[in-house]
């Protein structure tokens, strides 16, 4: 289990080679990665600055790491996310999951982003040309993560192959 | 309140201040002497909102603003100790 804040882009396919290499145990690797959009809320971004709080950000993301190990069977699980200025189709985010079934990945690789989300403390301020502003944190966002309070397996159990 | 009896010591705490709230406070963050008896998370918010403006504005009831006590999220009740770092974080907008 991995967890990184860095200001570096990533590349997924070594990240993914990293993450299941010389473990024959994974049937199933699932990842999601969050790029940066040209247009929120109907203003045209320029550049996006995310920050975070260094020393919380690391123990929120494990947090939320152990959690889905509790919640889901699978083997190993790594989150990346970047800080600082990033261009539009720049990558923000990866989360990668690997198990033995599909069922599992999937939903243990969805339920991070959510609880990533609402939880983990990043923080986006895009740069438009009516000046920067702070990205409002979005109700589907804690609806997304509440979700899974309601449904420890999640949405997509019952996939086993 | 002021009362006649032996008032607490004031609880030094390090202070943060994270994104929107940084820049609505025009600080980073600050050392700040918290009373109480004992000091919690509410009464340093209740302090903070009495400085008014931006204070008041921003950590207004009903405002999302979520505590970190020792980075970690604490409720309003948590008793605050001397030496902890206490941030003040804004709804979170990673991802």
């Amino acid at each position: 289990m991995t967890v990184r804040v860095q200001t570096a882009d990533f590349d997924v396919a070594r990240e993914i080679a990293a993450l299941r290499a010389g473990d024959a145990r994974v049937g199933a690797v699932a990842s999601f990665v969050g790029t940066v959009r040209d247009v929120n809320d109907a203003a045209a971004v320029a550049t996006m600055t995310l920050e975070h709080y260094p020393g919380m950000t690391e123990k929120a993301l494990e947090a939320i790491v152990a959690e889905a190990r509790a919640r889901f069977d699978i083997l190993d699980a790594l989150v990346i996310h970047r800080v600082g200025t990033l261009q539009p189709t720049d990558q923000i985010v990866l989360v990668a999951v690997t198990s033995a079934h599909r069922g599992d990945a999937f939903d243990a690789c969805r339920f991070v982003m959510d609880y990533l989300k609402t939880r983990a403390p990043f923080w986006k301020k895009e740069q438009t040309a009516e000046g920067a502003r702070w990205v409002d944190a979005r109700v589907s966002d804690d609806a997304a993560a509440a979700r899974w309070a309601r449904d420890a397996q999640g949405p997509e159990s019952g996939q086993s192959t | 309140m002021p009362d006649s009896t032996a008032s607490p010591a004031a609880v030094t705490l390090r202070l943060v201040y994270l994104a929107r709230l940084r820049d609505a406070f025009g600080t980073s963050g600050e050392s700040f002497a918290a009373v109480g008896d004992p000091p919690t998370v509410a009464t340093l918010l209740a302090t903070l909102r009495a400085r008014g403006g931006a204070w008041s504005e921003e950590l207004a009831a009903g405002r999302a603003v979520r505590v970190a006590v020792n980075h970690e999220l604490a409720p309003a009740g948590t008793v605050l100790a001397a030496g902890d770092e206490v941030a003040l974080l804004p709804p979170v907008t990673g991802g």
